[in-house]
């Protein structure tokens, strides 16, 4: 058993954990966020996907006490005082899911994508980056319309912000 | 996954000792191949010990004529990277061209080359680059460090900590991906060094995992273009076969990733 300590969508969450415990067993079991979801759990599908120190990774291939003294973000932490982000809103507004057990890697996913190409995606480049994260309903069509409709709110938001 | 207890030492020398001391110990790095054999009760180590932590493992120096990357460098910083971009164009997009973002985000090059999985993509890089492996203990020429399906010459506890690889004249690296596992079935690595030196190397196809297509070579030495290997065929039966690909369809697709390594020379074509 070790004693561990993971800022959780910005509140520090100490636990004692059995060495072998995984991730997102941390964030679901421990914690009782059950908005990451497991689908695979052989790090194929993306359902686990989460943001470790700012980066997306597969939660279900990341040892809980590997990760301790990280800041951890989950799909409950990306809305802000009710308001929906951006890029969950846009999956909302163009139905990027269908079932929805995917959409919480989907959009942890989606964001750290934005993120990473400062907003200037293709339809292309979206395809290609969701990759690691598998839907067996939707044919990534909506999927991908709201990623890029994401993305170009992103980039509007930092023209203004850089003006 | 069975209990275990993890470690995360901060020095080489507090690691080996770790290791010499636990019983049935296993090195973790990125965890992206262990984790899941472990998940899956195919190893069962009783302590693991984390290397993440340990300052030798880390960072990227770009020197004249080497590229030198720590062990513990994730695939996406080796891929980001804008001097190793610069030096071997051919070694940033390998390394952007494995697993998936999630994948690239944890999985490292100490772990992957320490792991030698037949279908990884950096032992084709390790070989065709000539690369130096530094470890804890010593140095081992690329030549003498891969020794067949997940094996290599790395002793008990003996820690991988950076991959020394000389900077070509020129590179190429081609890939057949699995569809689904996204792993390779096929690829090649083709190296022109500034000595005149040619190495073809080929990972994913071999049943004793990483080698160099010698044949393929010669032919190359005498004219460094696709037009040379033409006609050119490898032995099926020094080919893996699964599932996946039989092994005479692993042959052809060893021959045309070559082909395609020599054609995308400074870059990489991943199908």
């Amino acid at each position: 058993m070790s004693r561990i300590t993971i800022a959780v969508n910005g509140t520090p969450q100490t636990r004692e954990v059995e060495d072998r415990t995984l991730l997102v067993q941390f964030i679901r079991e421990h914690l009782g966020l059950t908005g990451t979801h497991v689908g695979c759990d052989t790090s194929q599908c993306g359902a686990c996907t989460i943001h470790l120190d700012g980066v997306a990774v597969k939660s279900c291939t990341v040892l809980a006490v590997a990760a301790d003294g990280s800041q951890v973000t989950t799909i409950e932490g990306l809305a802000e005082g009710g308001r929906l982000h951006d890029v969950q809103q846009a999956f909302r507004e163009h139905h990027g899911l269908q079932c929805g057990y995917c959409t919480p890697g989907m959009i942890m996913a989606s964001v750290d994508m934005i993120r990473r190409h400062d907003g200037m995606l293709d339809e292309h480049t979206v395809r290609h980056e969701l990759e690691g994260n598998i839907c067996r309903c939707t044919g990534y069509h909506n999927i991908v319309k709201a990623v890029l409709d994401a993305a170009e709110k992103h980039r509007a938001a930092h023209a203004v912000a850089a003006e | 996954m069975y209990a275990t207890t993890y470690h995360k030492p901060k020095t080489l020398a507090e690691a080996v000792e770790l290791y010499v001391n636990s019983d049935e110990p296993s090195y973790l790095s990125g965890g992206h191949t262990l984790i899941p054999t472990l998940k899956s009760r195919l190893a069962a180590p009783a302590h693991l010990i984390d290397l993440r932590n340990i300052p030798e493992l880390s960072g990227i120096e770009v020197t004249t004529d080497r590229v030198i990357i720590g062990a513990a460098a994730k695939h996406a910083v080796v891929a980001a990277s804008k001097e190793v971009k610069a030096a071997i164009p051919a070694l940033s997009g390998l390394a952007g061209s494995i697993g998936d973002v999630q994948v690239r985000h944890m999985g490292t090059i100490g772990g992957s080359t320490a792991n030698n999985d037949p279908a990884a993509d950096y032992p084709a890089a390790v070989l065709s680059l000539d690369a130096v492996i530094h470890t804890d203990r010593r140095e081992i020429p690329a030549a003498d460090y891969f020794q067949g399906l997940y094996t290599t010459a790395l002793e008990p506890g003996e820690i991988l900590v950076r991959i020394e690889f000389r900077i070509p004249e020129v590179a190429g690296y081609a890939k057949f991906r699995n569809p689904a596992s996204r792993y390779s079935m096929a690829a090649a690595f083709v190296s022109k060094h500034r000595d005149g030196h040619i190495r073809v190397a080929i990972t994913g196809a071999g049943n004793e995992g990483v080698f160099r297509w010698i044949e393929a070579e010669e032919l190359l030495t005498a004219n460094f273009s696709a037009e040379a290997l033409e006609g050119l065929t490898i032995d099926a039966s020094r080919m893996m076969g699964d599932m996946h690909a039989p092994a005479d369809y692993r042959a052809h697709l060893v021959a045309v990733m070559t082909s395609r390594a020599v054609q995308n020379l400074g870059g990489t074509h991943i199908l």
